[in-house]
């Protein structure tokens, strides 16, 4: 079953000019943070949007949520259109959808105590109050392993470290029962010692309350570890898509393949080939022509100048947007 | 920890580094020693809180107030810098160590073109003229993989992995002997990480310095480092090559951080946890910082500190599983 559906789906923010840039100059820049992007999410699993700084994959976890309005595009949830959804139903809606941010310091308000934080969306939904509400925050606590939750209730944010911080933005997820959550990037502002253990609680919340996840990520080796299905971003387009085990062992995009090869593996006996990539990211208000990768592409050909590929399936579901994507291979 | 047949390039003897704040002594850095070797890679490893960037700071003694070192020594090439004058610190660094900083946005000077950066510190420690720090200036840019004329840029034109090459080449304009790289990579994506990675790689062959590279990450390690360093809650905890290290590491701790990181080589991965939090340095546990949260505590561990034993030849180890 299909819990989201994302087609062709734009966002482009309209570049800041000076003011004597903007009397001269009628045309406006946009960066095109997402660009006709398609996908997914199945009911139940854990999707990673992997991509480096600027991808555009925090933006589309955004938008899925109606954070913020796409410029273009239509978003499906449970089979129902959601792209245009306004005031109270949105409002409803966002009962179902939640989200994690990455900086557990930053999300949680100093001054609110973790009970009332954890216990707000309760009110705002209009799900509990009073006591009920304080034993469902209590029994949200206990879920992700804020013990015992009497401590935790009326501590204040400073008091926590950066782990049981996150654990507390989970349980301000978790406690409205949603059935879809974007993680975005949730573990790499946390000690690395204690990121083993948010994973692991994400996971066994997801079995336990049957959770789908849209995990936001740059880091390969942690995708590699919690999802089911991966989609690779480069300049606000998908460039490959698939079951974890196909990208992990089957790669095509020649992107993917630089990706994987640059993570540095905690082994001094594994030498690996490396496909070094020249230069870095071009910018997203010029985009290059054709193929967006072409710039930087060791495999380039003159196609990929001008005609841009296709997100076409490569074996049975494993989408790669490649020229080459049928002769390419690391194996 | 010393070798007597030849001289370590850099030797720590029981530093201790303080910040005395108003909450307590916050012992950041306390009684670390371990010695390297000229053109040698050390791998600077701990959490954050675990006193790795203070023992940076603390070689060139740039801790910051209320920081003090207040205990131990360290010689380097022979001198003990804790003895130095400010003046003589001075310059020793720059021009013998070099230091780049996580964060290349906040050491460039924002108002200053790039490649002034570099001809200033060559002009001021060395008293050439401009012309000729100009020169050196440019093939230094070209050896970190920046063309030449991007030297009258400002740091905000530049990306961020490119101001990371300069901050390295700033590093080496004056030859140092030792660098020390504080989280370099850590702002960075993980190819222009690898990009800069190879580069500092390559650079050591052309200068042949020594390297610290302090990070949170023991993947980096692997990759680039020759030893490594594991530091817990102000202590250095083992002290080993990298590759015993990874075939078998020895400290409780270093066993069960190998543990909890994510492998991309491999498939169906369980990932343990460290159980329990980072201890407060102003009052760590007493006996081993690490007894709270180790599988093999035994009585002794929450009474007595373990005292550091050489486990094997170059493979130094803070723990009593390893004591006689």
């Amino acid at each position: 079953m299909i819990q989201v559906q994302v087609k062709d789906l734009k966002k482009y923010f309209p570049v800041q000019k000076g003011l004597l840039e903007r009397i001269l100059s009628r045309k406006v820049d946009y960066v095109k943070a997402v660009d006709g992007v398609s996908f997914e999410i199945r009911k139940r699993e854990i999707f990673s949007l992997v991509g480096e700084s600027g991808c555009g994959k925090t933006t589309t976890g955004r938008l899925i949520l109606r954070l913020i309005d796409p410029t273009d595009g239509r978003l499906i949830f449970k089979g129902r259109d959601i792209t245009f959804l306004k005031g109270e139903e949105l409002r409803r809606l966002r009962k179902n959808m939640q989200i994690i941010f990455q900086d557990p310091y930053a999300s949680l308000n100093p001054r609110m105590r973790i009970g009332d934080a954890v216990g707000h969306p309760l009110e705002i939904h209009g799900i509990a109050e009073g006591g009920e509400k304080k034993s469902m925050v209590f029994e949200t606590l206990r879920k992700v392993g804020l013990e015992p939750p009497e401590k935790f209730y009326n501590a204040y944010p400073h008091e926590l470290s950066g782990g049981q911080r996150q654990r507390a933005a989970i349980a301000r997820a978790i406690i409205v029962n949603p059935e879809f959550i974007v993680a975005d990037e949730p573990i790499s502002m946390i000690d690395v010692s204690l990121r083993s253990k948010i994973l692991e609680l994400m996971k066994q919340l997801q079995s336990e309350l049957d959770l789908t996840y849209l995990f936001i990520t740059h880091d390969l080796a942690v995708s590699k570890y919690i999802s089911d299905r991966i989609g690779i971003m480069y300049l606000g387009e998908m460039v490959e898509l698939g079951l974890k085990k196909e990208i992990f062992s089957d790669p095509r995009h020649p992107y993917t393949i630089a990706l994987l090869s640059a993570v540095p593996i905690p082994n001094p006996r594994v030498k690996r080939k490396h496909i070094e990539l020249k230069g870095e990211v071009p910018s997203p208000i010029n985009p290059p022509s054709g193929c967006r990768f072409h710039t930087r592409c060791p495999f380039k050909e003159e196609t990929c100048e001008t005609e841009k590929p296709r997100l076409i399936e490569v074996t049975e579901n494993h989408y790669v947007a490649c020229h080459k994507a049928q002769t390419l291979s690391i194996n | 920890m010393t070798s007597m047949n030849r001289k370590p390039l850099l030797s720590l003897e029981n530093l201790k580094v303080y910040y005395y704040t108003d909450e307590g002594v916050v012992k950041a850095v306390d009684s670390v020693s371990f010695n390297m070797d000229r053109g040698e890679t050390v791998g600077l490893v701990g959490e954050s809180g675990s006193g790795k960037s203070t023992l940076g700071l603390s070689i060139l003694r740039l801790i910051p107030p209320p920081g003090k070192i207040v205990g131990g020594k360290v010689f380097f090439d022979g001198i003990d810098l804790t003895a130095l004058s400010e003046d003589e610190m001075r310059k020793v660094r720059g021009k013998r160590i070099g230091m780049v900083f996580q964060d290349p946005m906040t050491s460039l000077n924002p108002l200053m073109k790039v490649g002034d950066h570099i001809v200033e510190t060559i002009v001021s420690h060395e008293g050439v003229p401009r012309e000729k720090a100009v020169e050196r200036a440019c093939s230094l840019l070209e050896d970190v993989g920046i063309l030449p004329e991007r030297f009258n840029d400002y740091p905000h034109q530049l990306s961020g992995g490119m101001r990371q090459r300069i901050m390295i080449a700033l590093a080496l304009c004056l030859k140092p002997d030792l660098v020390i790289a504080d989280e370099p990579t850590s702002a960075l994506d993980v190819i222009v990480q690898y990009q800069i990675l190879e580069l500092m790689r390559k650079l050591k062959q052309v200068y042949g310095m020594g390297l610290i590279l302090i990070t949170h990450d023991v993947s980096i390690v692997a990759e680039v480092a020759d030893r490594i360093a594991i530091m817990y809650a102000g202590q250095l905890v083992e002290y080993s090559d990298v590759n015993s290290f990874f075939n078998s590491p020895l400290h409780p701790y270093s066993e069960a951080l190998l543990e909890s990181i994510p492998n991309i080589q491999l498939s169906d991965q369980k990932l343990k946890y460290i159980p329990g939090i980072p201890p407060s340095l102003i009052n760590p546990p007493k006996g081993c910082r690490f007894h709270v949260r180790c599988p093999y505590a035994e009585h002794r561990c929450g009474e007595v500190e373990p005292q550091t034993v050489e486990f094997e030849r170059g493979r130094f180890v803070k723990c009593f599983r390893y004591v006689e």
